[in-house]
């Protein structure tokens, strides 16, 4: 094998894939779990047990990591990329048809992405799970963090930014989707437009079903 | 009825590999709109022969598609705005009259300039050389039925085998991927049992020539299928992902 995850083109390409693969199981798995805060304080309190749990404690390095390995990949190829490209640009421009806009502005999306989970984490993460790994002084609890997010999302300057969020993440989700079994090989002629298809309607529930979230904190609903 | 057209030219001139080259700007009036591009240039250049100055260098050879010779980067594709042909194959027909026709060389790392609109892409070449034959002696022409190969993995072979190695792939990405050249070149023997001895070894030693030769990460965008002048498919690419993976795995 000899490293060829960082060595090889295809192998540092399947450390982008699978590292992509499982930020969507883990946003899949967000995404489920906040659809209980439409149903009221109680349900989501349940939930949030749950969070508490040490087996999650756990996956939040595991998590981390994930998300490391995808950015430091992403801008490693990137510039790998951009050096392929040679010193001079086409005058003329590029004109050709691509699979998608997405398809061509992985990074940009990508970094645009980073920086709202950095607002993301500093509202919610570093209140809740950061402070009881630091000692648990100041943690919001799970009895707590109801009232957390209902107060974040009634500020229609945050809902607002939050809900850009999602559908620059859409972008980003509906190239990758396909693109991550296109570079593990499981893909063909007849899987790729389904692949791409499947990978436009997870990408669309994922974000209406986070954007009706800030929506009905927005519009005055929750306790 | 023979229709002409009064185009205006940015042609780029590159006296050699480390000059500075710069675009310069030629008028041609009364051209046919039935001329190749090519033949175009051939007018361009007897022009220039005739006021003495240097004539523009690009690459050309068959002049029927088939040969991968020809390139030319033009207003923003490589092989110019039509579909699945080569600058050969382009005609004039495609322009309006009084257009600003913009000519690049094929720009990548992989493909460094040679002069004015010539690359030298013997990359390809040693791609090819790291692993893209079969090496087994055949003896003579077998019988056509002695090795049965179903109608689809012919079909798809033949596909991949379309690939005339001109590069247009490379100067699409925005990566400077060399990917669906390589995968098409994997492709073509992977499918069939005569070329299926030796895939691993072929694609582990293709993919690792392609990176020392400096070509960038295939990001799937796509845009090297939709300028290939002979269409082959990215599904060839996933192919090639499918048949590294396995190699490495099995190591």
């Amino acid at each position: 094998m000899k490293l060829f995850i960082i060595n090889s083109s295809i192998g540092r390409k399947l450390i982008m894939s699978l590292s992509g693969l499982f930020l969507f199981l883990f946003l899949t798995l967000h995404c489920f779990l906040n659809m209980f805060l439409l149903g009221g304080p109680s349900a989501y309190t349940a939930v949030n047990d749950i969070m508490e749990l040490p087996v999650v404690t756990i996956m939040v390095p595991i998590l981390a990591a994930g998300f490391v390995i995808h950015i430091l990949y992403a801008l490693w190829l990137y510039w790998q990329n951009y050096r392929a490209r040679g010193e001079v640009g086409y005058a003329s421009g590029k004109k050709s048809e691509t699979t998608s806009w997405a398809a061509r502005n992985m990074v940009i999306l990508g970094l645009v992405v980073l920086l709202f989970i950095v607002l993301h984490l500093t509202q919610f993460w570093a209140k809740m799970q950061l402070q009881s790994f630091l000692g648990g002084a100041n943690q919001v609890h799970a009895d707590q963090s109801y009232d957390l997010v209902a107060n974040q999302f009634r500020n229609p300057i945050v809902s607002v930014l939050y809900i850009i969020w999602y559908w620059v993440l859409w972008f980003h989700l509906t190239h990758g989707f396909w693109s991550a079994f296109q570079t593990i090989g499981i893909d063909n002629k007849k899987w790729q437009p389904r692949l791409q298809i499947i990978g436009i309607v997870y990408a669309t529930i994922l974000a209406v079903c986070f954007t009706s979230i800030n929506l009905y904190f927005l519009f005055g609903f929750g306790a | 009825m023979e229709k002409t057209i009064h185009i205006t030219l940015k042609i780029w001139r590159q006296k050699g590999p480390q000059a500075k080259g710069a675009f310069e700007t030629y008028q041609l009036n009364n051209i046919s709109t039935d001329s190749s591009f090519l033949e175009m240039l051939d007018i361009l250049n007897e022009k220039l022969i005739s006021e003495k100055k240097e004539t523009i260098v690009f690459d050309h050879d068959c002049r029927e598609g088939i040969c991968g010779m020809c390139s030319l980067y033009i207003n923003g594709h490589p092989h110019g705005p039509d579909e699945d042909v080569t600058t050969c194959q382009l005609h004039m027909r495609k322009f309006k009259d009084g257009e600003t026709i913009i000519v690049e060389p094929w720009r990548s790392r992989g493909f460094p300039v040679i002069k004015d609109l010539m690359v030298d892409r013997g990359a390809f070449d040693k791609i090819i050389q790291a692993g893209g034959f079969i090496s087994v002696t055949t003896g003579g022409v077998p019988d056509a039925n002695a090795i049965p190969i179903s109608k689809e993995k012919a079909d798809e072979a033949m596909d991949a085998a379309s690939c005339i190695g001109c590069g247009a792939c490379v100067a699409a990405c925005k990566n400077g991927s060399a990917m669906l050249f390589v995968a098409a070149k994997v492709s073509q023997l992977a499918l069939l049992p005569q070329g299926k001895i030796e895939a691993s070894r072929r694609a582990k030693a293709m993919v690792a020539k392609m990176d020392e030769l400096g070509f960038g990460n295939c990001t799937n965008t796509g845009a090297c299928e939709s300028e290939c002048p002979k269409n082959v498919s990215i599904s060839h690419i996933a192919r090639l992902n499918r048949e590294f993976l396995k190699a490495k795995l099995k190591d």
